[in-house]
Parts: C-alpha cells; structure tokens; sequence
C-alpha cells in the first residue's frame, strides 16, 4: 500500500518536470526526430546524467540494487524500431501521454487508446515472440562497463564531459 | 498565442534526475510506463472473459493489478496538471501547432494518426521489454547495453516516420 503512495509521488513530482521542461508536447517531440529542436534529447540526457552519477554512487555505497533489463537483440532492435516508428506517428510516448493529457492535449486520449489496444494485441502474440524474436540474440543483464570490463566510474565520467560537450554544441547549433 | 517558455530543459531534467534517484533509493523503484498499459489492458479485458485473461502467459507474466508503476503513470498527468495551470500553459487542444500547419485543421486525421501510432508504438515497446522512460531513462542512467540500443532504435524508427510524415515541411 506504501508503495502505491509512493508511486503517485514520484510520477507528481516527474510529471511536474516533465511540464515545465515543455517535453510532453507532440510539437517537442516530432521536432526532435525532425532534428529541429532538441528539448527532449536535452531533458533526457540531463535525467541521465544526474541518476546515472547519483545510482551508481548509491550503489558503490551499497544502499541500491540495480535493475536491469536484458539484451536480447531480436526483441530491442525490431521492438525498439516498431515502438519509434508508431512514436514518430503519434508524437506522444507511453508515459508522456498522460502527461500531455494533464496539460490539455486531448490528442494524446487517442494515442492511450491505440497504446491499449496495442497492449492487447501484444499479449495475444507474445506466445509466438518468445519463441521466436526473443530468442534471437540473447546476452543478458549487461552494461556497458561489464562489456569494457572498466570500473563504472570509468565510463560514467566521460558520459558527463561528452553530455556537457554535447549541450553546448546544441546550444551553439541553436537546436 | 504566445509561446511560454518554461523551465530550462536541463534544469528540469537535472531536477526530474533527482526524482529518478529518490524513487531508487527510498523505494528501490525505476521509473517506466508502458507495463501499466499491459495492466490495464488486462484488467478490461478480465471484465469480459476472467478465464481466457488468468491463462494468457502475457497476463500472468505482468499482472492485471494496480501496482506502484500504475499509480507512478496516473502521478505523470496529476503533476503535468498542477505545473500547467499554476502557470497558465494549460490549453485544451486537440490538434497539435505542428500538425494544423502541415495537414490544415484536420481533427479526426489526428485521431486516427494518433489511435495507429499508439498501436503501434506499443506493440514494439512491449516487443522490446520498455519505452523511452524504462529503457530510455532507466536503463540509460544504469549504463545497461539494452537501454541505448532501444534508444538508438527508438530515435531511428521515430525519425523514418516523423520525417515520412512531414516530408512536405509544415510551412515554417
């Protein structure tokens, strides 16, 4: 029950910085995949950069587990180009749906249907995926300092200075 | 209408950053969304057919329940809720700025365009186990192989379609 409290926080407060950061928008985010403007690539990254370093710290003083989720090729890759394909249309993701439907965008009620509808549908096949595409090219739980075979802070210190770089390169761009 | 500005992207990321740690640390929770609608999807199709739903390896591999990434994504629209009207950018839209300019008014275009692309964009992030928030923000920030390879895919597939669609410009 705690949990369930916790969870509503934590997507109050996210989905707070989410509308502030103005990334919940179909116009943000089809003009990042149109290379146009890059608030979301900049909100994203930023996100990442600041868990990446604040986790693993927490996890070097063992107060946190990591969760990761495996890499099996068939699955990420032809999933993950269907999912951009069907985002590239409906310029909403999951979780930014309801987001945008909280800041009024009623479009994104359309998304959340077809996304249902989509559920189900995977569900009726996933049967079938298992023993096909998620068989193909499975390695694991892995992460790139495993694959390196470097400590973590390694990988993670040049992740920040090549983020940083990055931003004001998009800066300078004016993307 | 004049453009609101908002927070700088990278302040309010850095900040949502926070909020990512916080839920790791105090509850051991990632954030992620689109389990939620597997959940859902199976608790409306339990109203129909209970027994077809409670032998589906889908359904038993993630539950028809309320769990906290369910409450997390109802979270998502409470919080965009409160920081657009307490700072007057909430606006009821139906048809996004970019779309009007590209396809003129076109209502039930972008509802249909919407309804598919949702489809879509979920079977393929069911297919590939997150969306960009699981795999994206979560995975990423773990520096795990299959979270930037999903991102990677995610950005490739949505730039095929988005540009596909708007390969005419949208008269800016």
């Amino acid at each position: 029950m705690t949990d369930l409290w916790y969870g509503l926080i934590t997507g109050v407060l996210f989905g707070f910085f989410l509308q502030k950061g103005r990334v919940l928008r179909y116009d943000k985010q089809i003009a990042a995949l149109r290379l146009q403007d890059m608030t979301i690539v900049k909100f994203m990254l930023s996100h990442i950069a600041v868990a990446m370093v604040g986790v693993y710290f927490l996890y070097d003083m063992g107060l946190v587990k990591l969760s990761l989720k495996p890499t099996i090729l068939g699955g990420v890759v032809i999933g993950g180009l269907i999912f951009g394909l069907g985002w590239g249309l409906l310029g909403y993701c999951p979780g930014t749906s309801l987001g945008a439907v909280g800041e009024g965008r009623l479009d994104a009620l359309w998304g959340m249907a077809g996304m249902l509808v989509g559920a189900g549908l995977y569900a009726e096949a996933y049967p079938a995926m298992q023993k096909t595409v998620l068989t193909w090219g499975n390695y694991g739980r892995i992460t790139i300092p495993q694959v390196l075979g470097v400590n973590h802070w390694l990988v993670i210190v040049p992740f920040v200075l090549l983020t940083v770089l990055l931003f004001r390169w998009l800066e300078k761009k004016g993307l | 209408m004049k453009e609101d500005n908002g927070w700088s992207p990278y302040v309010a990321g850095a900040l949502s950053g926070l909020v990512s740690i916080g839920s790791v640390w105090f509850v051991g929770k990632y954030l992620g969304a689109s389990t939620t609608f597997v959940r859902t999807t199976g608790m409306v199709e339990k109203l129909f057919s209970p027994e077809r739903v409670a032998k589906m390896p889908y359904f038993i591999k993630e539950a028809p329940i309320i769990d906290w990434q369910w409450m997390f994504v109802i979270g998502i629209a409470l919080g965009s809720f409160v920081a657009a009207i307490t700072s007057g950018s909430f606006r009821i839209q139906a048809v996004p700025d970019m779309w009007e300019r590209r396809f003129g008014y076109g209502g039930p275009s972008r509802a249909l365009v919407a309804f598919i692309g949702g489809i879509i964009a979920m079977f393929g992030a069911r297919l590939a186990d997150g969306c960009p928030s699981g795999h994206g923000l979560s995975g990423g920030l773990q520096l795990s192989v299959s979270g930037y390879i999903a991102l990677a895919c995610f950005f490739i597939g949505g730039m095929i379609s988005a540009n596909w669609l708007y390969k005419g410009g949208d008269g800016r």
